[in-house]
């Protein structure tokens, strides 16, 4: 049983490689029709037509596209990703630097939302038409009406500008702190790690607005798929047959009832961290927050091509690695899957 | 005679719904006795599996008794507290369901659902529990019970489903098995197998039995007694070699002409005229008037009879030994 378990999950590894094919090959796309010649752009403003020539040559731009396909492969595979034309640094290295700021907004988000909006769900799945099934009702519905910018703004206008209990939206940490020490790149951990409390508050304060914006966009789907799916399970013949056999409530509740509403909640996670992940571009540009998503708004207004390239390729694999996590974790929950496939 | 394992009595119940309140049930009286097996028939609709939900005390929160009381050995069911009530599931009572494979947990193995039950009444720890799993699953007469302890439902077949769940229901030793249709929706060889099953355990361990059913000849074959509703009433009650040879009250007779058996053309098959009433509508006291060939002026007026101890029947004008009977059929014909 075990082991044919782990063969489900080594198949869902190998089957996420054509995605990660799939990407690739639309990035490399991608670059290949954007406007504008490379060649004579890199050439430089006193090109001449030879100059031009030679400076295709030197970039592969005069070879098949297979060959070009093949070399973009290599040069990907060696870390290569191109340089920056803002910073003039490589951009893999910009954005691994960048990355677990963004990753640590967009997860402490994505765990605010999920500690309120599944218990929310189950309760109001629990007490239909009591208070709490009210108030799940007015969070779904304002949380897919509200933009998540505008919360950001009135988010920052009521704590920072008005309550003034919220430190400046202005990054990570103020700049009366030192970051921590790297290890993960994440700065609660890093600093929970070294031990420096202090800086550990500064990091916190900074990351609770943000990470607040996200989580109130984020909260709606899982609270109503939750509340749908607790429905759903609660009135299932198995939860009956539990009741009748004189299990505990909480045993009926959670293990049977909260286990079988998991899986779809599960599936809705992944997809509401993709949505994360795009909402982050803008809720960074409000708390000017240095990750991954502003360095992309400003790559694209300053037409930094290899900037913008590397940050699709690496958003896709983020995308790739989250659904292939929530895809084993699934084989893992549901004993049903993967043998009717 | 000894207090009956379970005295359901005079039970009315209805559900409370946004289209109207449901009267399911009405005045429904039966006794299950210790080691008897009790059948409860009728169609589909008439408050059989209500009645069950109420006597194990699962009804959902739109249900509400309003009269009449369950005892389950003396102790009240209704209008006892849940924490007390839901004690006896499972160790006193225990109930199994049609369509065994949406009734157990998809996600979870049949070895540790049933250990699940067993840690909660059988003293059974994490340690013990599959162990003793194995071996309800073993006394269900389940071929290779260490291997099918560690399947999940889906990859089971319907009937070794419905040996799962009489695994689970009895791995407690209850003293009432409430059998809800456990045989619809297997195929006939396995129905009888299942029946055989639940039959012989019941003797064996002389547990006391409520078993619903739409199939009469298996009512007829493993009941003690048999109780007969329709429309949220028992209209007939008696021992069941009594109430098959000489049914007393007209939809019995009905039901049972309605009944396909070996040596009776299709032809010679009634069906039962009209449908059963909407229970959210007012209703007269006899809920089976309107369809009843043998109604009298009476049966619009005066509450129905009760229905007596031995074999007992609810109708103003039940069949034999009925001076009345003639007239009645005039009666209705001039309707
Ligand atoms: N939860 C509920 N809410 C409202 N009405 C209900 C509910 N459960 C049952 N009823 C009503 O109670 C009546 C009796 O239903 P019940 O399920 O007991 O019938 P049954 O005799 O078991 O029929 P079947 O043979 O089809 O199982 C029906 O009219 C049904 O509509
Ligand atoms: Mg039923």
């Amino acid at each position: 049983m075990a082991a044919s378990r782990l063969g489900i999950v080594a198949r869902r590894v190998g089957g996420a490689i054509p995605s990660l094919v799939g990407v690739v090959v639309v990035t490399f796309v991608l670059t290949r029709s954007l406007p504008g010649d490379p060649a004579v752009y890199f050439a430089g403003l006193m090109a001449d037509a030879e100059s031009i020539a030679a400076t295709r040559a030197r970039l592969g731009l005069d070879r098949t596209w297979i060959e070009q396909f093949v070399s973009y492969v290599e040069r990907l595979f060696a870390g290569d990703w191109g340089v920056s034309l803002q910073t003039g640094r490589p951009v893999l290295t910009e954005l691994s630097q960048r990355l677990p700021a963004s990753l640590e907004l967009t997860l402490a988000g994505l765990l605010f939302a999920i500690g309120v909006a599944v218990p929310l769900g189950v309760l109001a799945a629990t007490r239909p038409n009591s208070w709490v099934d009210h108030l799940c009702r007015v969070v779904v519905t304002a949380g897919v009406s509200l933009p998540t910018f505008f919360t950001g703004l009135f988010l920052v206008y009521l704590f920072y500008f008005l309550a003034g209990v919220a430190p400046s939206p202005l990054g990570r940490l103020d700049f009366i702190y030192f970051s921590p020490p790297h290890v993960t790149g994440f700065y609660t951990i890093d600093t929970a790690l070294a031990g420096d409390w202090w800086t550990f508050r500064g990091a916190l304060a900074q990351l609770v607005l943000p990470a607040l914006t996200l989580g109130l966009f984020a909260l709606a789907p899982i609270a109503r798929m939750t509340r749908a799916s607790m429905l759903a399970a609660l009135s299932a013949d198995f939860v009956r047959t539990a009741t009748a056999m004189g299990l505990s409530r909480r045993k009926v509740l959670w293990t049977y009832a909260f286990g079988n509403a998991f899986l779809p909640v599960l599936t809705t996670l992944g997809m509401v961290f993709s949505f994360l992940l795009g909402a982050n571009v803008l809720v960074e540009r409000v708390f000017s927050w240095p990750g991954v998503g502003s360095f992309a708004i400003d790559a694209l207004v300053a037409s930094d091509y290899a900037a913008v390239q590397g940050f699709v390729l690496a958003m896709a694999l983020l995308f790739v690695a989250v659904n292939l996590l929530i895809d084993v974790i699934y084989t893992l929950v549901d004993p049903r899957v993967g043998l009717e496939g | 005679m000894a207090a009956p394992l379970l005295d359901v009595d005079g039970l009315s119940l209805e559900f409370r719904t946004r289209s109207g309140v449901v009267k399911a049930l009405e005045d429904v009286s039966f006794q299950v006795a210790k080691g008897e097996i009790l059948g409860l028939v009728g169609e589909s609709g008439s408050g059989k599996s209500v009645s069950a939900y109420a006597a194990m005390g699962i009804l959902d929160a739109a249900g509400c008794v309003t009269a009449g009381a369950i005892r389950y050995d003396g102790m009240a069911v209704t209008g006892a507290p849940e924490r007390e009530v839901a004690k006896l599931r499972g160790r006193e009572m225990a109930m199994i369901f049609q369509s065994p494979r949406t009734a157990l947990n998809p996600i979870r193995t049949v070895g540790d659902q049933i250990g699940d039950v067993l840690r909660r009444h059988g003293g059974a720890t994490r340690q013990t529990a599959r162990a003793r799993a194995v071996e309800a699953l073993a006394q269900v007469r389940i071929p290779d019970p260490a291997r099918r302890a560690r399947a999940y439902p889906f990859e089971l077949s319907g009937g070794m489903c419905q040996r799962v769940c009489i695994a689970m229901a009895l791995a407690c030793r209850p003293k009432l098995l409430i059998c809800d249709e456990p045989t619809t929706g297997l195929d006939v060889t396995t129905q009888a197998a299942i029946m055989a099953l639940i039959v012989e355990l019941c003797r064996e361990r002389g547990m006391g039995a409520l078993l619903i059913t739409h199939d009469l000849h298996l009512a007829a074959e493993t009941c003690d007694r048999i109780a007969v509703m329709h429309a949220g009433h028992v209209v007939e009650t008696g021992a069941a070699a009594d109430l098959f040879a000489q049914p007393r009250h007209p939809y019995t007779a009905s039901l049972i002409a309605a009944t396909p058996a070996a040596g009776r053309t299709l032809d010679a098959i009634g069906a039962i005229p009209g449908n059963l009433p909407d229970l959210r509508a007012a209703l007269p006291p006899c809920r089976y008037r309107a369809r009843c060939p043998r109604a009298l002026g009476v049966c619009d007026a005066d509450p129905l009879p009760p229905l007596g101890s031995g074999h007992g029947v609810r109708c103003h004008n039940p069949l034999g030994c009925n001076p009345m009977g003639e007239e009645a059929t005039v009666d209705h014909a001039a309707a």
